[in-house]
């Protein structure tokens, strides 16, 4: 028997490994893409990726990566999949090496290692400021040599709309569009791998890519895969604000050595080199003298929201504080940094090698997705889901270079599961229900190019996002939630009335667009009302009316699944697994 | 008041077949507006600088860091990245067109894919035995480390072959991206398990002999590769292996 088709959506990180595994296993798989996968979102990632390979010799290990990553993601997250992501990491990275990333070296040629926050060793490895870009290269170089061979095809310009599901529920395939001929089409697959990132989008400006709005994962909970902990949303600490996108100034900064500071004196509108030490307020180091400015991202983000807006010490009264790397030497930067400083110098025009950086915190990564069981499966039999997307990995809060091992342990869990669901599934009744789901899809297609009204599309998703930023991010309060879910309820009316000012047939961005937003939309409610519905604060979720961690209610998996209903989701809780570590409080100013 | 604006003239072109025309744009000006940042507004409102209802622009466009490639296009004759081209430091009005040596897909839109071919084609990847754990890889110094990963810094953007003159169809030549690809993976302790294989891949019609050292690729790099000393020394290990082949008849 011929193998299996397996089709995997994404060709970041995740999606690349679970191509990678299957190939080797024999099996043959369609690779879907919006972008040519060279260009996916993974590119941006900077600092590093995280294993406990203990090369400085300060006695790291993989438990205590686990504990790290617990500790740092407020006990939220599914201690079975941690543990075996940490376990598995130190030989991802030799595997990373094997395959020719250029990763930073010591003078005796071994992989170097630089630390990260929310722990006390040196345990991320890294090239340059551009790991993802590295990472990503290495993967898609394999994935093109199997593509030679003829066991991969590729479909780059094609963007997924739907899984098809057959009449007992299960995954037979998908339904894309080809975004240059606007071709629908069904591709029948023995199982389906979801990799489709981030929902940066939905919030209008953040540090994701365009592609990274959501969109499958919208689509396939509205056809009924749960929507898992959708509220938790990370906030990095440093970001440079801009005016089409927030650009990630990486962790890495702080971890070379890095400090955060204001002016200890409101309005203080001296030139920052000007400003003696003493009249400087290092407010990590002095608020968390443990980690200092290696605190978690949800803590730094917080204090720097503080310091700008409780008490008021924002450079030029502005929402900004300094990130400072002048005392460090320009060899160091460059060698170790360069990648980052160069996009600071060409976007701000300033040289961060003598004059401090100017950041905000900015929407950066998806804790929440798709619900996946311990397999990567969501609750739709034949679909998976790994990286980004899904949920189980980072709890409340992400640590920084978790998330690109995390897309690379959960695609290569996934990819040899899938296979081996295909190769033991039923064969589908008739054609699996993929023509009645192309026919939904040519509907809608017809409906949308055709549809008469006076909203740009656009102009729509501005106002998703500007909602989004200002009541589901750093600081979340109840009536500000309620006030976000009626303006999406509101937006998803106005979406009817949608007009396309460009109706042709071909490469159209603004149809692929509009069909982005209502997905986008959907979505959106999931974060909002998951947040109004979680009355504690736990990682990046912080209500100032519900300070602290409840976890009696709320040590708690948030499933949405999608009605159809005005009133939104259908929320419901499941239990965490906590077997390994039990949960205990999570603090920084001390050693934990 | 008046708000300070941008002009900005754009090639237009509906599709492969379709006749190309110029269309003028009026967005407003602010601090650190980028070229995306402009198409976005046309987006947001597309009407031309004279009143006309338009479509919005067709164009490749991800990280908007300069870091995924998408967004190469022709701004104001020169092949850059959209995304990192700040309007303050360019003159008006800007005028803006897609690649001209890459088929034309809409508007700013081209279809580049000829690079990942290329790439293809000279098994630019490290022959790994197989993903399971294997231990380590190979040593790896330092001052090796500097020399690659500069060339690993590729962003695949092509703006090297849009400027290089003997990148055309007449030629067939693969352009400076992947050569430097050639470099990189014949210089990796394993990857050079295949390095004869890609020097012979060079060695013939679109190779790179066709390569007239006008160094145009050099100059238009966003990523600064060292574009030319690769072809140097990729030039000069194919003749080593040309030699090698004649001998061995």
């Amino acid at each position: 028997m011929a193998a299996p088709k397996i089709i995997v959506v994404g060709g970041g990180l995740a999606g690349l490994a679970a191509v990678i595994k299957i190939a080797e296993a024999g099996g043959s798989v369609d690779l879907f893409s919006i972008v040519p996968v060279k260009r996916s979102h993974s590119v941006c990632a900077q600092g590093g990726i995280n294993a406990a390979k203990n090369l400085k010799g300060e006695g790291d290990t993989t438990d205590k990566h686990f504990d790290d990553t617990i500790y740092g993601g407020d006990f939220l997250a599914n201690q079975t999949p941690v543990k075996a992501m940490c376990e598995a990491a130190p030989a991802i990275i030799d595997l990373l090496d094997r395959m020719g990333v250029p990763f930073n070296r010591t003078p005796e040629g071994l992989l170097d290692f630089r630390r990260f926050g929310g722990t006390l060793y040196h345990r991320t490895a890294f090239a340059g400021a551009t790991t993802g870009q590295q990472l990503l290269y290495a993967l898609d170089e394999q994935v093109r040599r199997y593509e030679a061979e003829g066991k991969v095809k590729k479909y780059e310009g094609w963007e997924f709309l739907s899984a098809i599901v057959d009449s007992k529920g299960q995954a037979r395939g998908i339904t894309a569009m080809d975004l240059r001929t606007m071709e629908l089409r069904a591709f029948p697959a023995g199982a389906v791998i979801l990799a489709t990132g981030g929902i940066g989008a939905i919030f209008g400006k953040s540090t994701n890519s365009v592609v990274c709005t959501g969109s499958a994962q919208a689509a396939v909970f509205q056809q009924g895969a749960y929507y898992a902990n959708g509220e938790f949303i990370q906030v990095h600490p440093t970001a440079i604000p801009g005016e089409d996108k927030l650009r990630l100034m990486s962790e890495s900064a702080r971890g070379e050595g890095g400090r955060v500071w204001v002016p200890r004196k409101p309005g203080d509108n001296r030139a920052p080199r000007q400003i003696p030490e003493a009249e400087r307020l290092y407010f990590l180091e002095e608020w968390y003298p443990k980690y200092g400015n290696l605190v978690p991202r949800d803590i730094a983000t917080r204090a720097i929201h503080k310091v700008v807006y409780e008490n008021g010490l924002g450079i030029d009264g502005q929402p900004m504080v300094y990130l400072d790397l002048t005392h460090i030497d320009r060899a160091t930067l460059d060698r170790k940094l360069g990648g980052i400083l160069e996009i600071y110098e060409k976007f701000v025009g300033v040289d961060p090698h003598v004059e401090p950086m100017k950041i905000f915190p900015g929407m950066h990564y998806t804790m929440g997705g798709l619900w996946v069981d311990f397999n990567q499966m969501t609750n739709i039999p034949g679909l998976f889901a790994a990286g980004e997307c899904e949920y189980q990995y980072h709890g409340a809060n992400r640590l920084g270079a978790n998330s690109l091992v995390s897309c690379i342990f959960g695609g290569f869990r996934s990819g040899p599961i899938a296979l081996d669901f295909a190769k033991s599934a039923s064969a589908p009744e008739g054609d699996g229900g993929a023509a009645v789901e192309l026919a939904r899809q040519a509907e809608i297609n017809a409906r949308l190019i055709k549809n008469e009204g006076g909203e740009n599309p656009f102009k729509l998703w501005r106002e998703l996002g500007n909602t989004m930023t200002e009541h589901a991010t750093v600081i979340r309060y109840n009536a500000g939630l309620q006030k976000a879910d009626e303006k999406i309820v509101s937006l998803l009316d106005r979406y009817k009335r949608i007009n396309l000012s460009d109706r042709s047939q071909w490469a159209n961005t603004s149809f692929a667009f509009a069909r982005q937003l209502k997905n986008m939309l959907e979505l959106s409610r999931t974060v909002v009302l998951g947040a109004k519905l979680r009355d504690e604060s736990r990682g990046a979720h912080y209500k100032p009316d519900f300070p602290d961690r409840n976890d009696e209610k709320f040590l708690k998996t948030t499933k949405a699944g999608f009605t159809g209903d005005v009133a939104g989701p259908r929320l419901e809780l499941e239990d965490v697994d906590i077997q390994y570590i039990k949960p205990r409080p999570r603090r920084y100013d001390v050693a934990k | 008041m008046a708000t300070k604006t941008v002009q900005l003239e754009i090639k237009r072109q509906a599709s492969p077949d379709a006749p190309a025309a110029w269309e003028k744009f009026e967005v407003e000006w602010r601090p650190g507006l980028n070229v995306t940042s402009a198409l976005m507004d046309i987006a947001l409102n597309p009407v031309t600088a004279d009143g006309h209802a338009t479509t919005p622009i067709t164009y490749d466009s991800n990280c908007l860091e300069e870091i995924c490639g998408s967004c190469a296009m022709r701004i104001n004759g020169k092949a850059r990245m959209a995304c990192s081209t700040l309007i303050e430091n360019i003159e008006q009005p800007v005028r803006i067109e897609p690649l001209s040596k890459f088929p034309l897909v809409r508007d700013l839109q081209v279809d580049r894919s000829v690079l990942f071919e290329n790439l293809k084609a000279v098994r630019a990847w490290v022959p790994v035995d197989g993903t399971y754990d294997l231990g380590p890889g190979p040593r790896v110094f330092p001052q090796q480390q500097e020399v690659s990963y500069p060339l690993s810094n590729c962003i695949s953007c092509t703006c090297c072959m849009e400027v290089c003159p003997q990148f055309n169809e007449e030629t067939g030549f693969v352009g400076a991206a992947t050569i430097a690809q050639v470099k990189l993976f014949n210089n990796h302790p394993t990857g050079k398990v295949f390095k004869e294989e890609r020097l012979r891949a060079l060695a013939g019609d679109g190779g790179i002999q066709e390569c007239g050292y006008a160094q145009n690729c050099v100059e238009v790099c966003p990523k600064q590769l060292p574009l030319t000393n690769a072809i140097s020394d990729v030039s000069r290990d194919v003749l080593i292996q040309k030699a090698k082949d004649f001998l061995r008849g």
